[in-house]
């Protein structure tokens, strides 16, 4: 599905490894920057062959007034297909679209991707998880169709298509195939939402026809909530319309020790772009204390969807070696690390090696 | 609520939906220890076939209800295969008005569960929002499902819960929301539970977002102490946090409404591959028995059994497979029918 969808995309990633290729990179806001930085300084170290375009995406005023994202932006990520980000500042007050909603709209991004693994060294309550949600991210209770009936009665509307939940669920098994995982699992709630989760299954089903090579099996969304905080070893990859992957995909960031540490990835039709999901931690910008792991793992899997295979498994394992250790580690984690020098010490590990 | 229950020659008569899966064995247990407990309660079975589009059984089990006041029940399974057949359970709660899901999360100090000492409690909108089961497909390949909320629904819940609050000593209110996103429905839910908070100033009120919320569970579940939640966060939320306290056997939820009542396991499971197996914890259901009988203004018979699940459970640490032990479905019963039987006497 997604070779037919972006043919480009993937022969230009499938090219020999050394050809250098061009990532758009949206530094963000508050500690952005920051943890950008420290991850170009460890591409730079393990010489990864990517060139950086940096591109400013705060809010400009459209020809029609309303508020979005500059044009040459668009263009960038249009461009390289690919894009890195930071966390951005969400603007308050009306007439802007969260730019995040914004990005998701423009390139088409329909499929998010968390992978929530439990890191050695950094200790929680669950040390077994490795997990990766994968959530449909176009449609569904977030179509934004919302109305007042009559006073005091309000409907929203929940929109699942056939296109959309297709296209979601065959990546869930390609992604799966690609990654070297076992089973996907499909969570709905189809015994309430009868017609509309019952579509999206119905999607799931079939595409597990087509992947027979992984294995897949169907749970109710509380079920899952209720047996991921029990036993989070049984699931693997889990795909799922829009909002239960929101809420399933953070609770399984809360097992691991929360945002600060998951990656994530915005797989989409018009490109990929690669974030990490935390705040922009506006108490500690500046001071050079962030935590850049979220953002460096989400460019591990931003090499891998490149297919740098190596680039990607070289930084992981030096990223999950020092926080092993222990010793240069950042305040969220429990040390008292700056974040330069939590990434100097990861590139000391990639020159090693 | 004042509504004279069924009672003939000092008896009470009280419905029972055994419901699929493990449901019938669990109401045999039921039904075990009420006796030994000397509950002077008749059951009237009413089954129901969650196969059919011809809804007899379920205006039975309604009219049941609606005699006796209140029932026992076991999950009642959904096919999957028929969307146009409706849930039966949904349609129970809807036609009975049972307003709240009531769940106490109470963590068991024999169970060895990751987190220790929680102890929230659930109120879930249990007739409306996501369970509106409005769903139409506009053109081929393109459904749209309706999620309802009503004003006078959610000030009913929130008062609900606000005045549970006060009359048991809880000390804050925390509504779980995504106002952010579904700014219409969620948002006149947070609306309403910021106007009715005011009433209740001796009372802690707070809003957060469903993802957060989840995640703030798993790493600091301490926080929380009674939560108000839509019907699909309910859901999600009672299962969670039943996982944080060793699962799906031990807890149960009564779902109340102004004049009728139903009680039935927290999570509400069917546990289809547990039939017959002899393994399925049955505490959850007799928890529900209890409750049931609390409803009835029958305390004494209620106490006993509540004590003799609390202390099968925390004392003898007669487990389940559920709860990492190896006993029987039938061992615990027999454990708690021993302790009945002493407090009886
Ligand atoms: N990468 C990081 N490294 C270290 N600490 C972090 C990181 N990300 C978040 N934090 C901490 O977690 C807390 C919440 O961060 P978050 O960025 O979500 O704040 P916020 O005020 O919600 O920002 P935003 O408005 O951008 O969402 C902050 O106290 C921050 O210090
Ligand atoms: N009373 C119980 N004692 C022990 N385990 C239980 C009990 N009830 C449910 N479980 C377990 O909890 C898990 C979820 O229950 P269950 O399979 O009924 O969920 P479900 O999603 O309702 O599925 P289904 O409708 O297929 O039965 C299962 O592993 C089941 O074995
Ligand atoms: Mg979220
Ligand atoms: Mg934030």
């Amino acid at each position: 599905m997604l070779k037919r969808i972006s043919p480009a995309l993937r022969l230009a990633s499938r090219n020999i490894s050394s050809e250098v290729r061009t990532v758009t990179l949206i530094p963000g806001d508050g500690i952005g920057p920051e943890i950008a930085a420290s991850v170009q300084k460890i591409f730079a170290a393990v010489e990864a062959p990517i060139a950086w375009d940096p591109v400013d995406v705060s809010p400009v005023k459209n020809p029609d007034g309303t508020m979005g994202i500059p044009q040459a932006a668009i263009d960038s990520v249009n461009r390289h297909k690919i894009g890195l980000k930071s966390p951005l500042m969400t603007p308050v007050g009306k007439g802007f679209r969260s730019l995040n909603l914004a990005l998701r709209k423009e390139f088409n991004l329909y499929a998010n991707v968390r992978p929530c693994k439990s890191i050695e060294g950094f200790k929680t309550l669950y040390d077994d998880v490795d997990v990766v949600t994968i959530r449909e991210n176009t449609e569904g209770e977030y179509s934004g169709i919302e109305h007042e009936i009559v006073d005091g009665v309000v409907q929203s509307i929940k929109l699942i298509t056939e296109k959309a939940s297709r296209r979601v669920a065959d990546y869930a098994f390609k992604y799966a195939k690609e990654n070297g995982r076992q089973k996907v699992t499909a969570v709905h709630k189809a015994n309430i939402m009868r017609m509309s989760d019952g579509l999206f299954l119905k999607c799931c089903r079939d595409a597990a026809e087509q992947h027979p090579e992984v294995k897949f099996e169907e749970r109710y969304l509380d079920t899952v909530c209720l047996n991921m905080v029990q036993d989070p070893g049984q699931y693997d990859v889990l795909v799922m319309p829009n909002l239960y992957g929101d809420i399933l995909s953070d609770l399984c960031a809360g097992l691991i020790g929360g945002l600060g540490l998951t990656p994530s990835g915005n797989i989409g039709l018009g490109g990929a772009i690669f974030e990490a999901v935390h705040g922009t931690a506006p108490d500690i910008a500046g001071k050079d204390l962030a935590n850049p792991t979220a953002l460096l793992l989400s460019s591990v899997m931003m090499l891998r969807y490149m297919d740098l295979y190596d680039h990607a498994a070289k930084i992981e394992t030096a990223c999950f070696e020092v926080i092993k250790e222990g010793k240069s580690i950042t305040g969220d984690l429990g040390g008292s690390a700056k974040c330069s020098e939590f990434t100097n010490e990861i590139i000391k590990k990639i020159e090693a090696m | 609520s004042n509504i004279p229950l069924a009672k003939y020659g000092g008896r009470h008569t009280v419905t029972m939906l055994p419901g699929d899966g493990i449901g019938p064995e669990m109401m045999g247990y039921v039904k075990e220890v009420f006796r030994y407990a000397g509950a002077p309660v008749d059951f009237e079975t009413v089954q129901l076939d969650p196969t059919t589009d011809d809804y007899h059984d379920l205006v039975n089990a309604i009219s049941s209800v609606k005699r006796n006041g209140c029932a026992i029940k076991g999950n009642i399974e959904t096919k999957l295969n028929r969307p146009d057949i409706k849930s039966r359970n949904v349609e129970m709660r809807n036609e009975l008005d049972l307003f709240v899901n009531r769940v106490h999360c109470k963590s068991h100090p024999g169970v060895k569960t990751r987190h220790e000492d929680i102890d929230i409690v659930l109120m879930r909108q249990n007739t409306e929002g996501e369970y509106a089961m409005l769903e139409h497909e506009n053109v081929p390949g393109v459904v749209e499902s309706l999620k309802i909320v009503t004003e006078p629904h959610c000030e009913r819940l929130c008062r609900y819960a606000f005045d549970w609050a006060r009359e048991n000593g809880r000390k804050k209110v925390t509504l779980i929301h995504k106002a952010n996103i579904m700014k219409v429905t969620d948002g006149l839910f947070l609306e309403v539970s910021k106007r009715v908070a005011k009433d209740y100033p001796d009372i802690e009120h707070q809003q957060m977002i469903i993802d957060n919320c989840c995640m703030q569970l798993v790493s600091n579940p301490w926080q929380f102490d009674v939560m108000v939640l839509t019907n699909l966060y309910g859901t999600i939320v009672s299962n969670l946090v039943c996982g944080l306290i060793g699962g799906p056997g031990v807890i149960s939820g009564s779902n109340i409404g102004p004049r009728y009542a139903i009680f039935e396991p927290a999570t509400r499971n069917t546990g289809s591959k547990l039939i017959g197996k002899n393994r399925a914890n049955p505490c959850a259901m007799l928890n529900a028995g209890a409750d049931l009988l609390n409803h009835l203004g029958l305390k004494y018979h209620s106490d006993i059994i509540k004590s003799a699940v609390d202390n099968t459970v925390n004392v003898d640490k007669i487990h389940t497979d559920d709860l990492g032990g190896s006993a029987t479905s039938m061992d615990v019963v027999q454990n708690v029918i021993n302790h009945v039987k002493m407090a009886a006497k």
